[in-house]
């Protein structure tokens, strides 16, 4: 220990285990958060098994979930549990702390030219609290009882009273510990995020010289400090709920053979607390995604993002309006419907900011030069699902509408095409683009091709026919469409759901083949693989602790500098000083 | 022994997958193409997947158009379901233009402007006017929109007045059933409390209450009159449930500690429903929609509409809460004679 006292990064436990470098932990993050991601996934092809083939048994469920799935046939409660933590695992610790935690952490020292995050131990520290958070989340599986089973928005009171569903035990308890960590965990990254985007910018980079990606953080950071602690202090009055008998979210209840002794509480009011995170929470998630792509389409387009200050508009807008309109998972509540005739406004100017990006993405790639990387593919796919789900918000977010589809398969189909697809394709493209920044090499394009066109078509093929599902009126987290004549003639429709399913889980192996693959034996990969104007790229290969050798890089420029007119080669780095006459682009 | 067998056997494909993927990049390599980049007949090949991608994603949306179309709910059952259907219906000729048009240009552009060596790009980085009018555009239709689907929010979240003359019953949601209360002859529901829910009273009415008395509750099925207001009141006993009643465009959640409410007017009977889709079989449903434990599946009851006449007559069939053995004796403060079990029986023969 003495002779490597002075020199911790060459320290195994130092250099990959309590590494206070952001690039390590970035790292750590995204095997922590797909390792999450992956579980889920599995989960969720359990679930699909029974809801495309009810009540068939399937023996080999048997064999590794035993009691759950007694004789092959998946447990009615157990079914709520696993659709229950599928919801949890890939919100929270797939798209929330697997993507920011990723990609905010690699990308904001290194496209702002910083040596590194302002804290690099509360960096650290939020990693192990996630890391933490992570391990709790999994051991809740196996307590007995099962997992917190009441649908990852966990209302009160099914989640509070263990009478109520057997996941609601020691599952629920776990949940809330889990879920604590895990905001620890947020706040300590975004505080992090928020101060190093504003205090240790290198000279020159102005905040309007800043890439998307990195505004898309700022808000993303921002959004998730007002917002995580909100739903603390709903799982905590919840938790006293639960384990001191207070009774905040309970009233006038009889459960199992006699009425409890709480009188006065309301469970609207956590759905309130619940929701005020809730909804932001969605562009926690989707922010990062739109701003990895608005990075990728323009590298790949080899063109300016078009509308760099309006993207930056479109951004704070959206962070802002999130803030004013979670009642719209409410409106049938029996909250005020004035209060809903609000939230139904609200939400709908969501959809002003969210089309003025779709149609930059497009006027960005009109007359571009694209190349056709997997990255590139995953970004052009995220417009396609952006437009697909943000439409049919406008018909979740409209009160009057929202009376009949509200909490059917409408809104499954919705929300995973918006925030699930959208959210994915922006990690998938940004681990395609950002791998030769993370491992020195780069992912071999052939599969990831194929696992583009794999993953697009059968993710369609799952989550659209959910919405005709909807608009007959199925209701979500039903264990089996079998108990009413006027869903049974919908089981082709949730087989063929169930088919495509199987096969785009199936196709992630390819992904994650590729991933490891590419770790380890991919083709290593030069400074600037993509030829990309940002500051990430003028870093060495090889990690090295402070990032740049030397001298810390001086900005010149705009991130977009594609294609200038009356310069020979199509991308101009920020590094480089503006020529005689040329004028940048954004000042 | 299998299992062992599957293990090895996806072990050595991975193996084997890794040398051809390894062979295949040097391959590359020795043609002087770097492995990253994509090559000119990749460019071409994705750009024209995008095309064809297009074509197969709207063939498949009008397959599930044309397949699945007739499964859809059918025509709405009540006076405000109706209008709410046309402005569903507003709403998706506003939006599937939209869709069709931003998809044609997504892929059109990933086309048409796929990689050349011989051309740049242009360098348009903004436009304020083209920006403006995206975002002008956008607003004005949402506002018409808002404004047209609030009128019809306010229209239907309404409450009734005693002029209506609405038909009042009470849905009462516990793990996992339904039980209808009307409010009997004297047109006032009893007041019920958690605490005095024991054996047969499973609604936890007063029997103290004079209100309650003629208070009438059914289980498995409950009927309500055509072409007059319905108010309901939801209650729940345990955790939150929802009552959805998708035929009547009607949902709200039933939470324990308060009472919501929604109203309706039926406009079609259950008979005129079954001749409209010639199915015999076919009756209204209540679902309970928001996830309460583990049957929440299987958790229903039947709605039947009927005329005015029918509906009276029924309703003159049904017992009074005191008239139902078991509930005589039971008041706030004396137990209950009556099993549980037993109770459970009786009323569902009701």
């Amino acid at each position: 220990m003495s002779a490597t006292a002075h020199h911790q990064d060459n320290d195994f436990l130092f250099k990959y285990i309590f590494s206070t470098d952001h690039k390590m932990i970035a790292k750590q993050f995204f095997l922590t958060g797909s390792f999450m991601g992956l579980i889920g996934m599995l989960m969720s092809s359990i679930f699909r098994l029974q809801l495309g083939y009810p009540g068939e048994s399937f023996p080999f469920l048997e064999s590794f979930m035993g009691g759950w799935a007694p004789d092959g046939v998946l447990s009615p409660d157990k079914y709520l549990a696993l659709v229950t933590l599928h919801g949890t695992i890939m919100v929270f610790f797939l798209l929330t702390a697997g993507l920011s935690g990723t990609f905010s952490n690699l990308l904001i020292p290194l496209q702002l030219g910083a040596r590194d995050m302002a804290s690099g131990f509360m960096n650290m520290l939020s990693y192990w609290f996630f890391f933490l958070s992570s391990c709790v989340m999994i051991a809740s599986i196996f307590v007995e009882g099962g997992p917190a089973s009441g649908g990852w928005t966990i209302y009160p009171p099914l989640s509070a009273l263990p009478e109520a569903v057997p996941g609601s035990g020691m599952g629920m308890t776990l949940w809330i510990i889990s879920m604590a960590l895990f905001i620890v965990s947020s706040l300590l990254g975004s505080l992090n995020y928020i101060v190093t985007i504003l205090n240790l910018r290198t000279k020159g980079m102005t905040m309007t010289r800043m890439p998307l990606t990195i505004w898309a953080f700022l808000v993303t950071a921002i959004l998730g400090v007002l917002s995580f602690p909100v739903l603390f202090s709903a799982v905590l009055l919840l938790f006293f709920d639960r384990s001191f008998g207070t009774s905040f979210y309970l009233s006038d209840i009889y459960i199992a053979g006699q009425a409890l002794e709480v009188e006065g509480g309301s469970p609207i009011l956590y759905e309130h607390l619940f929701w005020f995170l809730g909804h932001p929470e969605v562009y926690i998630i989707l922010l990062p995604a739109l701003g990895i792509t608005s990075e990728v389409v323009a590298t790949n387009a080899r063109k300016p993002i078009f509308g760099y200050r309006a993207m930056i508009g479109s951004i704070l807008a959206i962070g802002f309006i999130s803030f004013l309109v979670w009642g719209h998972h409410m409106f049938i509540t029996g909250m005020n419907p004035f209060l809903g005739a609000v939230f139904t406004f609200t939400t709908l100017l969501v959809a002003i900011p969210s089309a003025v990006k779709v149609f930059n993405y497009l006027t960005t790639l009109w007359k571009g030069n694209i190349r056709f990387t997997p990255a590139m593919l995953f970004a052009i796919g995220l417009v396609s699902t952006f437009i697909t789900g943000g439409l049919t918000g406008i018909i979740l977010g409209d009160s009057a509408l929202d009376i009949n589809v509200h909490d059917t398969y409408f809104v499954v189909g919705h929300f995973h095409i918006v925030m699930g697809l959208s959210g994915t394709f922006g990690m998938i493209s940004g681990i395609y683009h950002w791998f030769p920044k993370m491992y020195g090499r780069v992912m071999n394009k052939s599969l990831g091709y194929i696992h583009f066109w794999a993953t697009i078509v059968t993710a369609y093929g799952i989550f659209f026919p959910m919405h005709f599902l909807g608009l007959a009126g199925v209701p979500r987290r039903y264990y089996a469409n079998t108990e009413f004549p006027m869903f049974n003639e919908m089981y082709d429709i949730n087989e063929l759901i169930t088919v495509f399913a199987i096969i785009a889980v199936a196709s992630q192996g390819i992904f994650i083949f590729n991933i490891f693959y590419s770790m380890f034996k991919g083709q290593k990969s030069p400074q600037n693989p993509w030829e990309s104007t940002t500051l990430e790229w003028t870093t060495p290969v090889e990690h090295i602790h402070g990032n740049w050798p030397g001298e810390l890089p001086e900005v010149h420029r705009w991130a977009y500098d594609y294609s200038k007119p009356n310069i020979e080669e199509d991308f101009v780095p920020q590094t480089v000083p503006l020529r005689e006459g040329e004028e940048d682009e954004n000042h | 022994m299998m299992n062992l067998l599957i293990i090895a056997a996806i072990v050595l494909g991975i193996i084997a997958l890794s040398k051809v993927v390894k062979v295949l990049e040097k391959a590359s390599t020795v043609r002087g193409e770097n492995t990253y980049t994509p090559t000119d007949k990749e460019n071409k090949t994705q750009a024209l997947l995008m095309p064809i991608f297009l074509l197969v994603y709207f063939a498949f949306i009008a397959w599930q158009l044309v397949a699945w179309g007739d499964r859809m709910l059918p025509m709405a059952a009540s006076e405000h379901g109706i209008v709410i259907d046309k402005l569903m219906d507003t709403t998706w000729i506003i939006i599937t233009p939209v869709f069709i048009v931003t998809h044609i240009l997504l892929f059109y552009f990933a086309w048409k402007y796929a990689y050349d060596k011989n051309r740049k790009a242009q360098f348009f980085a903004h436009s304020n006017k083209l920006e403006m009018l995206w975002t002008a555009i956008p607003a004005l239709v949402l506002l018409i929109l808002i404004l047209y689907g609030l009128s019809i929010w306010n229209d239907t979240m309404e409450p009734l007045t005693a002029e209506d003359e609405p038909v009042e019953i009470e849905l009462y949601a516990r793990q996992f059933d339904w039980t209808a209360r009307y409010p009997g002859e004297d047109g006032k529901f009893g007041t019920a409390d958690v605490r005095l829910i024991e054996g047969i009273n499973m609604l936890g009415l007063d029997s103290t209450d004079e209100n309650a008395w003629d208070d009438k509750y059914v289980k498995a099925e409950f009927v309500i009159p055509v072409n007059r207001p319905v108010q309901f009141y939801f209650r729940a006993q345990d955790v939150i449930h929802s009552a959805f009643m998708p035929h009547f465009r009607a949902q709200m959640n039933c939470v324990p500690g308060m009472t919501t409410r929604f109203n309706f007017v039926p406009t079609m009977t259950t008979a005129e429903m079954q001749e409209h889709l010639g199915d015999p079989e076919f009756h209204y449903q209540l679902l309970c929609n928001k996830i309460c434990g583990a049957a929440h599946y299987n958790m229903g009851m039947e709605i039947k509409v009927v005329s005015e006449e029918e509906y009276i007559a029924w309703l003159a069939e049904q017992n009074e809460f005191l008239k139902v053995e078991g509930n005589t004796n039971t008041t706030a403060q004396t137990e209950s004679n009556s099993q549980p079990s037993q109770g459970a029986e009786e009323v569902s023969s009701l």
